[in-house]
């Protein structure tokens, strides 16, 4: 018996994923990411301890272009990863498990994110720049 | 024929024997930096535009040194729990895996350290 050419349950390159199935793996992803983002943050403190040489180094590191996109993305994976963290301990409490709210939770974790990130770095610019 | 069920080798047997503790640690720390990354973000941006002097007073001062050391504390704690998770559903053969969970968590202990030596230092070096 050929056994070989049965039909295959969809792949994920072939499936749409729902959005909860999107907003799952991009929690890990920001969070992976974050590891990133605490390595700067260790750096930054050992910066400060170090002098002023080594912290106005860190500062034009983080000042140039690339830094402030890396930045922006590591605030960015922040505000996602402890907006959908919230969501994700509502479900642990037993919460927000119908298709549809979990559905609008997502749309709302998305938004709030992005909603968080403008408002923080239009705050840090109105400081005098990061 | 025999009703027992394998209930009773199981028992205690789980994969790590860590699990609910480790589950708890995952959502209490994860409830802690709610507070503390929006403080360190808000106190960044306050703080570190404004050049080295201020960065380090603000660091120094010790409602901010406890914050800090508690922040990396709950950051390498929650980090190293979280790798550890995906490390354990994507990475293929025990041997791989235990070394790598090891590797995270001497690498998230390492880091931890010097940020909170980096605090203390500049906390109680003026």
């Amino acid at each position: 018996m050929q056994t070989d050419n049965r039909p295959l349950s969809p792949h994920l390159q072939i499936y749409r994923l729902p959005l909860t199935a999107i907003t799952s793996i991009t929690h890990r992803l920001s969070g992976l990411l974050l590891g990133l983002g605490a390595l700067g943050m260790v750096y930054w403190l050992i910066a400060l301890a170090a002098g002023p040489a080594a912290f106005e180094g860190a500062r034009a590191a983080a000042g140039s272009f690339i830094g402030q996109i890396v930045l922006i993305l590591f605030s960015l994976a922040l505000f996602y990863h402890l907006c959908n963290g919230i969501r994700h301990l509502f479900w642990d409490a037993g919460y927000g498990f119908e298709l549809d709210t979990a559905h609008r939770s997502g749309q709302a974790v998305i938004a709030a994110a992005v909603v968080l990130t403008i408002i923080v770095w239009i705050f840090a610019y109105s400081m005098g720049g990061a | 024929m025999s009703y027992r069920t394998p209930i009773k080798q199981a028992r205690g047997l789980g994969s790590s024997h860590f699990g609910v503790a480790q589950w708890w640690a995952q959502r209490t720390t994860a409830l802690a930096l709610i507070p503390l990354l929006i403080w360190f973000v808000v106190g960044l941006a306050v703080h570190s535009s404004a050049g080295y002097g201020a960065a380090r007073a603000w660091i120094a001062s010790p409602v901010a040194a406890v914050l800090m050391v508690l922040t990396l504390g709950a950051v390498f704690y929650h980090g190293a729990l979280g790798v550890q998770v995906v490390i354990e559903d994507y990475v293929d053969g025990e041997g791989l895996k235990l070394a790598l969970i090891t590797l995270v968590r001497f690498a998230a202990i390492v880091l931890a350290l010097a940020g909170i030596f980096a605090v203390l230092s500049i906390a109680f070096g003026g």
